[in-house]
């Protein structure tokens, strides 16, 4: 039996309102993403790939439609529970890294785990795990500008799978990589989704990148083509 | 690493304007403690026992206006007054001394004791001073400033009397809460100048504390329609209505009080802005890993607030050492004998901190906390 999707998504719809205009990102967008999927959002810019992985991802609200992960639709989550779902359910990787330039690697990837319960010893346990897991625990005490490109993203990864959640979502994670960092960081992705059982979702402009992927979506306007 | 590192290693982040901004700080917060230490000098009213049984006695009209000889033994005939001594402001000039750092009274010299108890000499001084009718006691801060010894000739001229005096050191007392003033002998004064009997005030010891508010309306009632009718007060109302008189010096300084926060204010604010609007992505990447709201509103505000309460420990303590160390009478010529940062003031200027950081930190929590992830990394992307 076929397992129950992870991202169950009905009729989502995204219209902004510049000043009279209203901009339609997403236009009744349908789709289920199950357990396991490394899927790759592609399509050019404007498209509402990258809406569409906001909304996904609890970081922002549709003008309609439902959004079950997990069986929680996300839609209906007010401010402070979306931040608990965040921080339990999903993992963030960025285009830019992102990482507090005044923390080590250690300590970025121990972010998360500050909102957490866990003790100063089973935190550590669990950096160091995501750390080994993306091969850079010899990097733990490095500053992001100590590191390269293809590190600081790696770090960025470990962040996001530090609170081992189910959903990993990776805007352009190789968009600042060079072809090599690239092919590094998106075979940790694939690896995460093949060996460990993670649904990750990748937007992504480049073919290649979305070729580690298990499957890939279009979206044109709004909409999905494919 | 836990929340604490976290906001101490943000704040740091950018030590150069950390340290400038806790500088700012710092460095108005001590212009504020000196400002109120040196106004507390201006306006402190004596509080010792001596000063609330003594009772002054002024012509109603004004301060300038004398009072007649023969109210003395009016006065001294009113129960519960223990002792009258007239006590005649003398403004003299002092060699070229452009601006005099000490006044000096005439009075009755066998009145010291019973009225100014506290101003300490040896037996013999103060025999001394009652025999010789030319002679003078000084008080020990002028007598280090001019050098002064037992057995000097000081000379003064007189601004407000037709006469010059040439006075003998014969006492140097200390312990007063003014240990600068020269005082002589009433008679000399009267004498030299040709008063005939003629007081500046009357200084006047209650037997007793219970008794102060009652001499003082007898003493009032006493010379009600008379042609010199009095005022009578205890020596605190008599300082605190001198100290009135200072109402604009007050106001200035407040001003200035003012300006210092109200620009510390801003600039602290300013910093704060700054510091945030550097980290807008950093704080919507926090936001997206699940940190609240209110949490993101206390990280600001520990940052703002820590910052302003080192600038408040290197402001309000370099002021509590300077003004507890250092010797301030002779650093302003005797013009202030003592400056004291109370805990009053400190706490004044806690507060001004603590609202500070609070302030400062508002504007930049309010768009954080309204600032939506999307639009945060947008501010890079």
């Amino acid at each position: 039996m076929a397992d129950h999707p992870v991202v169950v998504i009905r009729g989502l719809s995204k219209i902004y309102q510049q000043g009279e205009i209203n901009v339609t990102a997403l236009n009744n967008v349908s789709m289920d993403i199950a357990p396991g999927e490394f899927l790759a959002l592609m399509g050019p810019s404007g498209s509402g790939k990258s809406t569409l992985l906001h909304i996904i991802a609890g970081i922002d609200r549709p003008t309609s439609g439902e959004c079950y992960v997990q069986n929680i639709d996300v839609t209906e989550l007010n401010e402070s529970q979306l931040a608990d779902w965040r921080n339990q359910n999903v993992g963030f990787v960025f285009q830019t890294f992102n990482l507090i330039p005044v923390l080590t690697a250690y300590e970025n990837v121990e972010l998360p785990l500050l909102l957490t319960r866990l003790s100063s010893g089973q935190r550590r346990k669990q950096v160091r795990t995501a750390l080994e897991l993306v091969g850079l625990a010899d990097r733990e005490r490095h500053l992001p500008r100590q590191l390269s490109g293809g590190q600081e993203q790696r770090v960025a990864i470990a962040r996001a799978l530090v609170t081992d959640p189910r959903l990993l979502v990776a805007d352009e994670p190789t968009g600042n990589l060079d072809s090599h960092s690239a092919q590094e960081v998106l075979g940790i992705l694939q690896s995460l989704s093949r060996t460990v059982g993670k649904t990750v979702i990748m937007v992504t402009h480049d073919p290649k990148a979305a070729a580690f992927g298990s499957r890939s979506i279009h979206l044109e306007k709004g909409e999905l083509t494919e | 690493m836990n929340i604490g590192s976290f906001i101490i290693k943000n704040a740091l982040r950018n030590k150069r304007r950390a340290a400038l901004s806790i500088l700012s700080v710092a460095v108005s917060l001590f212009l504020f403690v000196s400002l109120l230490v040196v106004l507390r000098e201006f306006t402190i009213p004596p509080e010792d026992i001596g000063a609330a049984s003594r009772i002054v006695v002024r012509n109603k009209i004004s301060l300038a206006n004398l009072l007649p000889a023969r109210q003395r033994a009016v006065i001294e005939r009113i129960p519960g007054v223990a002792g009258v001594s007239p006590f005649s402001w003398f403004g003299g000039k002092y060699k070229n001394e452009e601006h005099m750092t000490f006044a000096q009274f005439a009075m009755d010299p066998k009145l010291l004791r019973p009225i100014f108890g506290e101003a300490k000499m040896s037996e013999a001084e103060y025999q001394a001073f009652e025999k010789d009718q030319t002679s003078c006691i000084v008080g020990k801060l002028t007598a280090q400033k001019y050098r002064l010894k037992l057995g000097d000739r000081i000379p003064f001229t007189s601004t407000i009397f037709p006469c010059s005096l040439e006075l003998k050191v014969a006492g140097i007392y200390s312990g007063t809460i003014d240990d600068r003033n020269v005082l002589f002998h009433h008679k000399y004064l009267d004498e030299a100048s040709k008063l005939n009997g003629m007081v500046g005030t009357w200084w006047v010891k209650a037997a007793s504390i219970e008794d102060v508010s009652r001499v003082v309306a007898e003493i009032n009632q006493a010379f009600a329609n008379s042609s010199a009718e009095v005022r009578a007060e205890t020596e605190r109302t008599f300082q605190l209505n001198f100290i009135s008189m200072l109402g604009s010096v007050k106001l200035f300084i407040y001003s200035i009080c003012t300006v210092v926060v109200f620009t510390l204010l801003l600039v602290s604010a300013s910093t704060m802005s700054m510091a945030i609007r550097e980290r807008f992505r950093e704080l919507a990447i926090l936001k997206a890993l699940g940190f609240q709201r209110h949490e993101l509103f206390a990280f600001i505000l520990a940052e703002s607030f820590g910052l302003a309460a080192i600038g408040a420990l290197l402001g309000i303590g370099g002021a509590w050492a300077l003004f507890s160390h250092m010797n301030i009478a002779k650093m302003t010529d005797n013009i202030l004998l003592t400056l004291e940062v109370t805990p009053r003031i400190m706490a004044r200027a806690a507060v001004v901190a603590a609202a500070l950081g609070i302030i400062a930190s508002i504007a930049p929590s309010i768009s954080v906390t309204r600032m939506s992830v999307v639009d945060g990394l947008k501010t890079l992307d």
